[in-house]
């Protein structure tokens, strides 16, 4: 596909530290301008690294030992650092989990949103300024002078998030990757958070990987959806598909575990045995024959 | 065990600490000559490896001609003697106030926290040369000089240690269980606060070293003749110009001494948080 | 199914207020007020679930209902023992019958002792006159309705995953075979699996032991899995409360209805993302 904006290819990502095998394997996906690829599984799934190393930000004990991963055509995985960055610096945004950590308390709103344009796009304090200014209000923040001069503690959880969304999109950047940038709101300000994110994805036309372990986020706001276990997609296609008819039963176990406040009968079946029995013998199956192939590829 | 030795800082520390306490309690045995032997005859003599050095004197002899080597051996006997008990003291008072304030709160905190920065503010080296003067000098004096200078700095770890553990989930746990408040203190924060605590035992060691020194460089510590660092260091200093041995020697032990001991709390405080870090 | 003679938990306007800080002279700023007024009762072996979003006082409100939380006023009555105005000492010897389960196992469990040590402890401090036997036998058949091997009693909590951790805190909770327990966010840290084990093993326990629980969480999916009735806290007060169906189903309070549109389905709905259409979508779902 020539005209996707992100493509990752047989990504697989080994950890020097742990021994129980690699972190990712053989990870593919693809994200088109303007939709919404979601990555979800759960906890130690990798979902976060698929964004850090699309990122160029694995930790050092992490390495990429196979595929490749491209952004509007061109190969990131063998740029030089320095171009590396400013690439990624100007055309790939995030949006974190923690937005209290994630900003920079001794310093106000407005020296951390405009760096980034400062920084990347040359611009003068005054133009990145008003672009902040302009920023704020799309993520309909209230009083945004106000908030501009404001410190991260002065500013509620929600409102902390909007104002990383909005450093996030300053740029206008080509890729948002959101790591479950929901999962320590309250679900009435998690509403408002990712319709803001859709909502600015959309009018800007920006691609965005959303990482989650939660399948309703993921109902509402991806187009696409990867489903993660033991760092290997095990099922990959259109939302509305996939969780209306899915076809790995894990994915139909995942379902079957979530409650449901609108079907009491149903959720809260945990996943049998078998069931993860099955996964784990397909991903050494599957692990098994990209050996071969590797060794084939080396060979031959 | 062994993952712990791997920490050098633990194993240096340690050993070193380790080989004080072997010459201290065996003094007697390990050193060549008595540390009071006085022998004119063969005064100032060099050390070891140096033009006019006796092979029987390894670090060299004073001005008096005691053996350098020895009164380094008995000095550290003193250092010990003083570190250990005043360490021990200054942590048991200090420990005490602190878990009681941190973990009690209310008017009690209040007390100790104002006794902790009025004691404070006094300082620290002419508090002890002050208490020593009045009790008369003694390894005794030393040793009650320095518990009662140095419990503050327990008092102030422990208090916000407790404080912080106290918020902890199992403490509530503890209380929703039925537990007395003195048995929570004592048998569930006291544990979670004892690596801190050890850590800065160690340090306060160290720091219980230089303040002997000190007061054995004014002469306030044991009797004037008996071998100690800071003794040794304050004679030496007067003749450094013909016999450097006499003042680098003791130097260099306490140094070392005080550099062992800071590695092996760093290293305690390491090796035994980590538990928890999981 | 008899009618309960009298609620086991009987709370009437209960007014808590978190001690301000103090001022450079030791007073103290007046308090900051986090529940205003809050009236609740559960029956004997009920399940009632507690939802609120932060700062709406769940927390506060499950640590008062084990006496653990002084109120400024208010009355709360334990099987008919007033217990809003006791001392520490009073307290004591009805703790045995109310329990608390935590969050995060992890610091909810001494870091510093092994899990056998954790869980004799409560044994040793109430019935010290038992065998060490009959204290062995009944860790054992503890862990055993926890689904927890008897090798985790060797093991110290850093040592076990988030699930086992979760079931540790519940084994000491109904070791002591409390009348009622507060489980505090339980799953909320939870994979979706280890949540529906955990929530399964909950639901058997209380219907087992006859045990009442308060059931505290934001997810209101997970408190109609598994509870009878839930209260709906905001800010301090209760907006709404009763029966689980009839909450969820045809709520009466505006915030009732926000909180519910909010939760997004696994089940695309286009009008999630839309602000005006709310009420109409809530009506298609439910249809």
């Amino acid at each position: 596909m020539t005209d996707a904006l992100l493509a990752v290819r047989s990504l697989s990502v080994v950890s020097s530290r742990r021994e129980g095998g690699p972190i990712l394997r053989a990870v593919s996906l693809t994200v088109a301008p303007g939709e919404v690829h979601g990555v979800v599984g759960e906890s130690g799934a990798g979902k976060s690294t698929v964004g850090r190393a699309v990122l160029g930000m694995l930790p050092r004990t992490m390495q990429v030992t196979a595929g490749a991963i491209s952004l509007s055509g061109t190969e990131l995985l063998t740029l030089d650092a320095a171009r590396r960055r400013r690439l990624l610096g100007a055309h790939v945004a995030l949006i974190p989990q923690d937005p209290l950590s994630a900003l920079n308390p001794s310093r106000r709103i407005e020296a951390q949103l405009t760096d980034g344009m400062r920084m990347w796009q040359g611009a003068s304090a005054r133009e990145a300024r008003r672009r902040a200014l302009a920023m704020l209000e799309e993520v309909q923040m209230h009083d945004p002078e106000r908030v501009m001069r404001c410190y991260p503690h002065e500013l509620s959880g929600g409102m902390r998030q909007r104002v990383l969304i909005a450093a996030a999109f300053m740029l206008r950047p080509k890729l948002v990757i959101a790591d479950e940038p929901t999962t320590a709101l309250d679900v009435t300000v998690q509403r408002q958070v990712l319709r803001l994110i859709r909502d600015l994805q959309t009018r800007h036309r920006t691609g965005a990987i959303l990482i989650t372990h939660d399948l309703g986020v993921v109902a509402q706001i991806c187009d696409d959806v990867s489903l993660l276990y033991a760092g290997r997609v095990l099922e990959q296609r259109r939302t509305a598909e996939l969780l209306g008819e899915p076809q790995h039963p894990y994915a139909r176990a995942l379902l079957r575990a979530t409650p449901r406040y609108d079907r009491p009968d149903q959720g809260l079946q945990p996943i049998p045995d078998a069931v993860m029995a099955a996964c784990r013998s397909e991903i050494a199956h599957v692990d098994q024959q990209l050996d071969q192939q590797f060794d084939r590829a080396s060979h031959g | 065990m062994p993952a712990m030795l791997r920490d050098w800082r633990l194993a240096a520390g340690g050993g070193v600490l380790l080989g004080l306490i072997v010459l201290a309690v065996f003094a007697p045995w390990i050193a060549p000559h008595d540390p009071l032997d006085q022998d004119l005859m063969a005064a100032t003599l060099p050390p070891a490896g140096f033009a006019g050095a006796d092979p029987a004197h390894w670090l060299g002899t004073d001005d008096l001609g005691r053996d350098v080597l020895s009164r380094l051996i008995y000095g550290a006997r003193v250092a010990l003697m003083v570190a250990v008990p005043a360490a021990a003291a200054a942590a048991l008072v200090g420990t005490l106030l602190g878990l009681v304030a941190g973990y009690f709160g209310g008017w009690v905190d209040v007390i100790v926290s104002r006794l902790v920065e009025i004691w404070m503010a006094f300082p620290a080296v002419l508090l002890a040369i002050l208490i020593v003067a009045i009790l008369g000098s003694g390894v005794v004096s030393v040793i009650i000089a320095i518990a009662i200078i140095d419990w503050t700095r327990f008092a102030r770890v422990i208090r916000a240690d407790t404080m912080a553990q106290s918020e902890a989930d199992y403490v509530t746990a503890a209380r929703t269980l039925g537990f007395g408040r003195w048995t929570i203190l004592l048998s569930e924060i006291l544990p979670n606060v004892l690596p801190g605590l050890l850590a800065l035992i160690a340090l306060e060691m160290g720091i219980a070293i230089v303040v002997e020194a000190i007061l054995s460089f004014v002469g306030l510590s044991v009797s004037s003749d008996a071998a100690t660092w800071g003794g040794m260091i304050a004679s030496g200093r007067q003749i450094i110009y013909q016999a450097w041995w006499v003042f680098a020697a003791p130097l260099a032990a306490v140094f070392i001494s005080v550099l062992a001991l800071n590695q092996l709390g760093d290293g305690l405080r390491r090796a035994l948080d980590p538990i928890m870090r999981q | 199914m008899a009618e309960p003679a009298r609620p086991l938990l009987e709370v009437r306007d209960l007014v808590v207020g978190y001690r301000g800080g103090r001022t450079l002279f030791g007073g103290r700023r007046p308090a900051a007020p986090v529940l205003h007024g809050v009236s609740l009762s559960i029956g004997r072996g009920e399940m009632v679930g507690i939802v609120g979003e932060s700062g709406s006082g769940k927390t506060t409100l499950g640590r008062a209902l084990l006496g653990l939380v002084r109120p400024a006023s208010g009355s709360i009555r334990f099987d008919g023992a007033e217990i809003s105005g006791l001392a520490e000492a009073a307290i004591r010897p009805l703790r045995r019958r109310m329990q608390l389960i935590f969050q995060d196992p992890m610091s909810s469990l001494n870091p510093r002792r092994t899990i056998g040590r954790t869980l004799a402890a409560p044994l040793r401090l109430h019935e010290p006159q038992q065998a060490r036997a009959e204290a062995v036998r009944r860790i054992n058949a503890i862990l055993e309705r926890v689904d927890l091997p008897p090798a985790v009693l060797r093991r110290y909590p850093h040592e076990l995953s988030g699930g086992q951790r979760q079931r540790v805190g519940i084994a000491r909770a109904i070791l002591l075979r409390p009348d009622f327990v507060v489980a505090d966010e339980i799953v909320s840290g939870l994979d979706v699996s280890t949540q529906a084990q955990v929530l399964r093993l909950i639901g058997e326990i209380s219907r087992d032991m006859g045990l009442a629980m308060a059931f505290i969480s934001h997810d209101l999916s997970v408190i109609r899995a598994v509870c009878h009735r839930v209260i709906v806290l905001r800010r301090g007060e209760v907006v709404e409360q009763g029966a689980c169906e009839a909450v969820l189903v045809r709520p009466q309070a505006a915030y009732t209805r926000e909180l519910i549109d909010a939760i997004p389905l696994p089940v695309p709905d286009p009008h999630w993302l839309v602000p005006e259409a709310s009420a109409e979508g809530r009506a298609r779902r439910m249809a």
